[in-house]
């Protein structure tokens, strides 16, 4: 296990982490120390393979579209830094930062980010549209070999039909939104530590 | 100048000799004998009780410093990090669906809503922050400090008296333990190999199955010497009786010395080369162990076939298997292989606990080699564990393998305080199988269009 984690993790990184994503700093010692666990090759940072090590992970439908996540266009490797900002995603919203000043920027665990972190495991060619197509790749991903291609596309259809305003045929992050608005996202998109 | 050192060298070669016979006679009788016979002077408990002692105050020392300095410690916590919801994939779904509906919804929702992603997301991340199996295969971390290098994480709060009593620490581990040890270890192996290969020469019968016993035990006993294990034996009216099959979670291969040094077993194993193989040979001149070559190994049926012959000669002694086929790290047992509980026999479930705050006992083998593992083993302050010995259970009706393994598994689980895991310990080399997921696809396709599409298929992970 990460047996040198709170050395190796300066103060400052700690400091600077915690105000860009709101971890405390016992949760991120502690996650330094899981990330460190999972970093086989030592090097300070994570490949796909890495993650795909972790049993649950592997066998969740969605597993490869997760660990996409965390990885920015383009990169095969994703530091500390770069895991923190994508786990902040997953933050409980207190009820100390509900009402907070719109002038800084919106905190990574907001509602609206939540639901954009969402939307990015549809769109799988980032170009902030979900496209019937995408649609129909991610819930074969969901459904694996048990549901025929007509049945699907008749579902893909169906939900862009809900969904779409703008009659483009796929569904912005706006119509995204509004479809979703009434869901307890707060709640279900965010994971509580035990101390 | 010569003549000068002459008398200095005579001085030195008697002083040598003079420490070497008070070292072994010493070593004889402390330690020798008392293997022999069986007994203990109780050295070794009295020294546990000193060493908790200290560890309890090192760890005061670091929590003081480091209130001093206001800093916060590191604090591991081995029962996870984050709540997890023990929720069903159905179960939630249907809540996010129900939460984000104006439709009153009733009983069946059968259709997909962008929300369901929300599931499989969440529980996605979760893994990556904490997941159960991956911890399983590297050492626990500890709660207080036991003074050695290997298990601290928080260096900067060690103070001064702290840091001497660590260096005390190490040159009384390696400078006066580890030697002992080694010596020991060697004794013991060498008695081991001598002794076993002269009791092969007698012919077979009572005497030599006798002997054969007692020079397994005594082998075996100073061997636990040689580690400094410490070891409460409960439930000693259980022990594995001929005939039977005696299983045990595995943590390290020091579990076998820990069993063997009180009952003796029969071996399961594949034969090596090098010192382990010349070990192997002479021990089953002695009594019968089953070695296995390298090729049977891969054969199933054979592997059942010698099984099942040897429990069926009720001469000869139980045989000790590890279901589980690698080394876990002693918070959870892991899944049980069924081979052992296909043979219709009494199978003896043994549980072993050792106790972390003395020695990191789990042999993490795809970082350490085995001498690497026992030298660090010989180099830890002590080796203090619990064995308890279980009623033995059979198959029942109607059970079969798998059901009965993971009884097994469950009470093993239970009397040693481990959790219990339906993953394959396999895991820690291997890819996770692709079923797994499978089954999670056809849980979720149900939800979309109704149980009547679907065969209700074995779902073998239950993935709360």
């Amino acid at each position: 296990m990460g047996s040198r984690a709170s050395t190796l993790l300066r103060e400052e990184e700690i400091e600077e982490i915690k105000k860009e994503t709101g971890f405390s700093h016992s949760q991120i010692t502690r996650l330094y120390s899981r990330f460190t666990s999972l970093d086989k090759g030592e090097n300070g940072t994570l490949s796909r393979e890495d993650f795909q090590r972790i049993p649950e992970l592997a066998i969740n439908p969605l597993g490869d579209r997760i660990i996409n996540a965390f990885f920015p266009e383009g990169e095969d490797q994703v530091n500390f830094r770069g895991f923190m900002r994508t786990l902040a995603h997953f933050r409980p919203i207190e009820d100390n930062e509900k009402n907070k000043d719109p002038s800084g920027t919106e905190p990574l665990n907001s509602r609206t980010n939540k639901l954009l972190f969402a939307f990015r495991l549809y769109d799988l060619d980032r170009d902030d549209k979900i496209s019937r197509d995408e649609l129909l790749q991610v819930l074969r991903m969901m459904v694996g070999v048990n549901i025929s291609d007509e049945q699907l596309g008749s579902i893909a259809d169906r939900t862009i039909q809900e969904a779409d305003q703008n009659g483009d045929n796929s569904i912005s992050f706006n119509e995204f939104i509004k479809v979703l608005e009434k869901v307890d996202v707060e709640q279900k998109m965010s994971i509580r530590f035990l101390h | 100048m010569g003549w000068f050192l002459l008398p200095f060298d005579n001085l030195l070669c008697m002083l040598l000799g003079i420490s070497f016979t008070v070292w072994f006679t010493l070593l004889l009788v402390f330690i020798i004998v008392p293997a022999i016979f069986g007994v203990s002077f109780g050295i070794r408990r009295l020294y546990m009780k000193t060493l908790l002692k200290v560890f309890g105050w090192a760890t005061l020392r670091i929590e003081r410093g480091a209130k001093e300095k206001n800093h916060l410690i590191y604090k591991p916590y081995s029962n996870g990090i984050i709540a997890k919801e023990p929720m069903s994939l159905e179960e939630e779904i249907k809540e996010i669906r129900r939460s984000g509906s104006s439709r009153d919804l009733g009983a069946a929702s059968q259709e997909f809503e962008m929300s369901d992603i929300f599931y499989f997301c969440r529980r996605g991340v979760e893994s990556i922050m904490d997941d159960e199996v991956t911890k399983r295969f590297s050492a626990e971390e500890l709660e207080s400090w036991n003074l050695l290098t290997r298990s601290n994480y928080n260096f900067q709060h060690i103070s001064l008296r702290l840091t001497v009593l660590w260096g005390l620490g190490v040159l009384v581990r390696y400078g006066f333990l580890l030697p002992l040890r080694v010596t020991l270890a060697f004794t013991g192996v060498g008695l081991l190999v001598v002794l076993t290969s002269i009791v092969g020469l007698l012919p077979s019968g009572r005497t030599k199955n006798f002997l054969s016993e007692k020079v397994h035990l005594m082998c075996y006993r100073i061997c636990v010497r040689a580690l400094t294990a410490i070891i409460t034996y409960h439930n000693s009216e259980n022990k594995p009786k001929n005939g039977g099959i005696c299983v045990a979670n595995h943590t390290s291969p020091i579990d076998v010395i820990i069993l063997a040094s009180d009952g003796c077993y029969a071996m399961v194993g594949q034969i090596h080369g090098g010192l382990m193989g010349v070990i192997q040979r002479a021990m089953v001149k002695a009594c019968p162990h089953i070695w296995f070559e390298r090729s049977e190994v891969k054969d199933r049926h054979l592997v059942a076939k010698r099984l099942s012959d040897h429990v069926e000669d009720k001469t000869k002694l139980p045989i000790l298997i590890f279901p589980e086929g690698t080394c876990i790290n002693n918070t959870s047992v892991m899944m049980f292989k069924k081979g052992s509980f296909e043979i219709g026999t009494t199978v003896y479930p043994v549980a072993i606990k050792y106790d972390p705050r003395f020695a990191e006992a789990f042999w993490n083998s795809s970082k350490y080699g085995m001498v690497n593992y026992l030298l660090r083993m010989m180099s830890s302050w002590a080796v203090v564990c619990s064995v308890w010995y279980l009623p033995p259970m059979r198959r029942e009706e109607g059970e079969d393998a798998v059901q009965f393994a993971n009884r097994v598994k469950a009470a093993i689980a239970r009397q040693g305080g481990l959790v219990d895991l339906l993953w394959d310990g396999g895991l820690k080399r291997a890819k996770v199988k692709d079923t797994f997921k499978e089954e999670q696809q056809k849980l979720y396709s149900k939800m979309l269009v109704g149980r009547e599409n679907y065969k209700p298929g074995a779902c073998i992970i239950a993935h709360k």
